[in-house]
């Protein structure tokens, strides 16, 4: 079971790219039609170089270019299956565009118990850096793990 | 924008989750989580089907969000998941003004927003922050 001495581990950097073709499958299966987020022009009107991400979509770079899927779950012996996502948040500081590539640096910040520990809260804190080396958002999720009752 | 504290800002309807929309959404993602697209794997976990991503719900979320506001002008963006969201789930998302407020010397408003599925049961609750 995941304890207080997960809090602090960090886990292996990820470097991902914003790409248009990627962008426009995630765009297509959420029938996400605003144009800014596919067309230069409008995205230029709005103050932008490039088409912006949607707001979860630092989210799926991290995974989507992990070189270690899922690293935090096996680093710390989770079970996927056992897995929710319980809170999500997302703190923007400056514009993330398509030809950025960014780096995310996860970290747990905390461990917590649950209803006399049929319940395990992890939050994994991400800051997000550009290729420039702007400091982009901050990414936090918590998952719950529902942990197996004691035999 | 002149905001009134409870004005509806944001709100949207998607249609039906479907089985077909989970799939495509676990490579557009990258979230690969077998949980949302393989039933043997959600039966063995305990789970009686297959069921949505947390954050396909909190994309269309964001979606109805920057429908309303222009994405520059976001500042934070957070939820909380309450409940599953079953497959066959019709969402429907809102926001509304909660606060009038300073974030790192700017004028802000902050947003309450809800997903709700055909029966009005909470899935998400979440909040942005939004500069004025």
């Amino acid at each position: 079971m995941v304890d207080q001495s997960a809090v602090g581990r960090e886990f292996t950097p990820v470097t991902a790219h914003v790409e248009l073709g990627r962008l426009r499958f995630f765009l297509d299966t959420l029938g996400e039609s605003n144009p800014l987020y596919r067309d230069a022009q409008a995205a230029s009107g709005a103050g932008y170089a490039a088409p912006p991400v949607p707001p979860t979509y630092l989210f799926c770079l991290e995974m989507m270019d992990a070189t270690v899927p899922f690293e935090f779950l096996t680093a710390l012996d989770i079970d996927i299956a056992r897995v929710l996502h319980g809170e999500q948040r997302f703190d923007y500081r400056a514009p993330v565009v398509i030809g950025d590539t960014l780096t995310f640096r996860p970290r747990v910040t905390g461990v917590s118990e649950k209803k006399g520990g049929a319940m395990t809260l992890v939050v994994v804190e991400t800051s997000v850096t550009n290729q420039n080396g702007v400091h982009v958002a901050d990414v936090s999720r918590t998952v719950v793990i529902r942990n197996p009752r004691p035999s | 924008m002149t905001p009134t504290i409870g004005a509806r800002i944001v709100h949207k309807e998607f249609p039906p989750i479907s089985r077909h929309t989970l799939a495509l959404y676990c490579g557009a993602s990258g979230d690969h989580n077998p949980i949302h697209v393989d039933l043997d794997f959600a039966k063995a976990a305990g789970y009686p089907d297959v069921f949505t991503h947390g954050m396909l719900v909190m994309a269309y979320l964001g979606q109805a969000l920057t429908d309303a506001v222009p994405p520059p002008r976001l500042r934070s963006f957070s939820t909380r998941f309450v409940a599953i969201t079953q497959l066959g789930a019709r969402l429907t998302c809102e926001g509304h003004v909660s606060e009038l407020l300073e974030h790192n010397g700017e004028r802000c408003v902050k947003l309450a927003l809800t997903t709700k599925d055909e029966n009005g049961d909470l899935k998400l609750s979440g909040e942005a922050v939004i500069a004025l």
